[in-house]
């Protein structure tokens, strides 16, 4: 399991060598054909800063060998925002005081029209946590409503239990997403104080579980602006490198939410830059192009959190796949369009032209890439 | 002007040997120029991206030329109960009983399955299928494939997508040797010289994606390796010179015999 990897990698440790790597190291790391944990190391340091033009060229490169001029799309469906966990940075929270809505059968199907209009074949369905009303019983009925109207299902909801994932697969779910929001052990209870997701370790082994359920195709990461990006990001690339070994019939993905300015929150984009732990745009570019680097074959995701301007250019340096169009609550896309976002959105362009912009910087956009008929569960 | 023979697979002949993928290209207009110029004649089209309800951006809208012979594969799953099941689909929703057979439990090098699939060949064969099936370069596993009725078998140069040529031309070698069904030399085929590499050994035929679909030119690309195929055929034909490893002039360890 992965918990006796991580008991070998102190954060403070992990953080102080990050810091310490030299150009040389940055030279070394770049000129290899695969590359290991302390290449990546390097790669997201400080001292990889002047390189970051060859390492862009050498991700597009790696990214287009790999996945081709091609451009994957998915939209999130919001189901729910009921949630008991408290959550410093997340509008769901608990003690935040907002309308509650978990949609019903005819809600959702409501929703699901609207996105097959916008063209989608691929839908990540998004939950708070809140058992008595979304719990495994629920999500299986979503799973089963949905099933027929897309070719591939990913969810990000709370973390279940082995043979919880194995239910939910079997109705129909390929994907999951479960970020760890952050490696750090202790400061993980100061952004997550109540509910049941204060509990470190189930969280962090629920990719564990995930693998040996045998699930389709998983994603990680962690929400950058918590901690330091560097060391956490460094966490996520070990668990993908201990994943791929144990669970090896399991495709992955990363990707790397920037804390955007919620609802309730009073941060907006200034006081963010002022915390020891914003990232800059620049500083995104580099973690994608050391994910992609360190590792050929994970698929990179971002959201519409980006901005317009920053999704158009970063597509091209080593983004697999992209959301477009989304709207973060419950309801947004038709029941009820008005009501509170989880995030708020930052690209609000339409499916449609974001398509135009995949074409015109070179790619194709692809909506379908997978087939519940490929996936016969014994 | 001496054309090239012919190549006849389970009763179907083809004129071009270069076979070709429909992945990875950036936009499907192009996919189908580059095709066409190509020359190609078998077109292999995974099933999870073909929109069986038919949608505008159908990939299958762009495939539509006389020429163009579909051959769908199973690209994705993971075993062959799974790749059994997706090979009827396909033969439903495309039409055909030609099949590229793809087990690769393996997301992220995609590596064949031998056992799976020797499994699944066994029982498409016996369904009636058409199987090419991709797998490691070894020699048993092709006679033993063959011997289940795989129409022709796909051994890969290189794992897929690498670009990195014949890194498997030792076993290629025997298996085209011992090869009773036609060889189609499928993967890491980056540049035109190491197609025509596969072609002057003998192969019968070589599929090619990455390097057309990802190539700053898709078109001229696949029309190099179009003249490389064809060229790497012509000579495997004309008979190649062999390597001279030894010289001729005197014989000091034989000589004594002539005396």
């Amino acid at each position: 399991m992965f918990d006796e990897i991580f008991a070998n990698y102190p954060w403070e440790d992990v953080k102080t060598s990050i810091y310490a790597k030299t150009a040389a190291d940055v030279e070394r790391a770049l000129g290899k054909e695969k590359r290991d944990l302390e290449d990546f190391k390097a790669l997201i340091s400080p001292a990889a800063m002047p390189y970051l033009e060859q390492m862009a060229r050498f991700s597009q490169a790696a990214t287009q060998k790999r996945f081709g001029k091609t451009m994957q799309l998915y939209v999130p469906l919001y189901l729910s925002n009921e949630c008991q966990n408290i959550c410093t940075y997340c509008a769901f929270s608990l003690d935040n005081k907002i309308r509650r809505r978990t949609l019903n059968n005819a809600e959702i199907l409501q929703e699901v029209a609207v996105l097959k209009e916008m063209g989608y074949d691929h839908v990540l369905l998004v939950t708070g946590e809140a058992n008595h009303t979304v719990g495994v019983p629920y999500l299986k009925k979503a799973i089963a409503l949905i099933r027929p109207y897309f070719s591939h299902i990913s969810m990000e909801v709370q973390p279940l239990d082995q043979d919880e994932y194995e239910i939910l697969m079997a109705a129909g779910l390929n994907t999951v997403l479960v970020y760890q929001e952050t490696y750090h052990q202790e400061n993980y209870k100061v952004h997550h104080p109540k509910g049941n997701k204060s509990n470190f370790p189930y969280r962090l082994a629920t990719p564990d579980r995930l693998g040996k359920a045998g699930i389709h195709k998983m994603g990680l990461g962690v929400l950058i602006g918590l901690e330091d990006w560097r060391t956490d990001c460094f966490y996520t690339a070990l668990h993908l490198h201990y994943l791929e070994r144990n669970y090896w019939q399991t495709k992955y993905s990363i990707s790397f939410p920037r804390l955007r300015p919620i609802a309730v929150g009073t941060t907006d984009n200034t006081s963010l830059k002022s915390f020891a732990t914003y990232m800059s745009d620049k500083e995104l570019v580099q973690l994608i192009c050391a994910y992609r680097l360190f590792n050929e074959e994970v698929e990179l995701s971002m959201s519409t959190r980006e901005s317009e301007k920053f999704r158009n250019h970063v597509i091209k340096l080593g983004i697999t796949s992209i959301s477009a169009g989304s709207k973060t609550n419950p309801g947004g896309y038709a029941v009820e369009p008005q009501s509170l976002e989880q995030f708020e959105i930052s690209d609000e362009r339409s499916p449609q032209e974001i398509a135009r912009m995949i074409r015109q910087q070179g790619y194709e956009p692809v909506w379908k890439d997978w087939d519940q008929a490929l996936e016969v569960v014994s | 002007m001496t054309e090239i023979a012919a190549l006849t697979i389970a009763g179907k002949t083809f004129s071009s040997r270069l076979f070709t993928g429909t992945g990875k290209f950036n936009s499907a207009a192009l996919m189908e120029d580059a095709l066409l110029a190509s020359g190609t004649e078998l077109v292999t089209v995974a099933l999870k991206r073909v929109d069986l309800a038919g949608k505008s951006d159908n990939i299958l809208s762009y495939l539509h030329h006389p020429q163009f012979n579909l051959l769908p594969n199973t690209s994705g799953v993971r075993t062959a109960k799974e790749a059994v099941f997706a090979a009827q689909l396909a033969r439903e929703a495309l039409e055909t009983d030609w099949l590229k057979l793809e087990i690769h439990p393996d997301p992220k090098y995609l590596l064949p399955d031998p056992v799976e699939t020797l499994k699944a060949a066994a029982e498409l064969v016996k369904l009636g299928f058409i199987v090419l099936p991709y797998i490691h370069a070894d020699p048993v596993l092709c006679k033993h494939l063959e011997e289940v009725g795989a129409a022709a078998v796909m051994p890969l140069g290189a794992p897929i997508g690498s670009n990195k040529g014949l890194r498997t031309r030792d076993f290629l070698e025997i298996i085209i040797q011992q090869s009773k069904v036609p060889v189609v030399v499928d993967a890491g085929i980056g540049a035109p010289s190491h197609a025509a590499e596969a072609m002057e050994l003998g192969a019968d035929a070589v599929l090619v994606n990455t390097a057309i679909a990802v190539s700053e030119n898709p078109v001229q690309m696949a029309r190099a390796f179009k003249l490389a195929v064809e060229a790497g055929r012509l000579a495997y034909e004309a008979k190649l010179a062999t390597v001279q490893k030894f010289a001729a002039a005197s014989s000091p360890l034989t000589a004594f015999l002539e005396d």
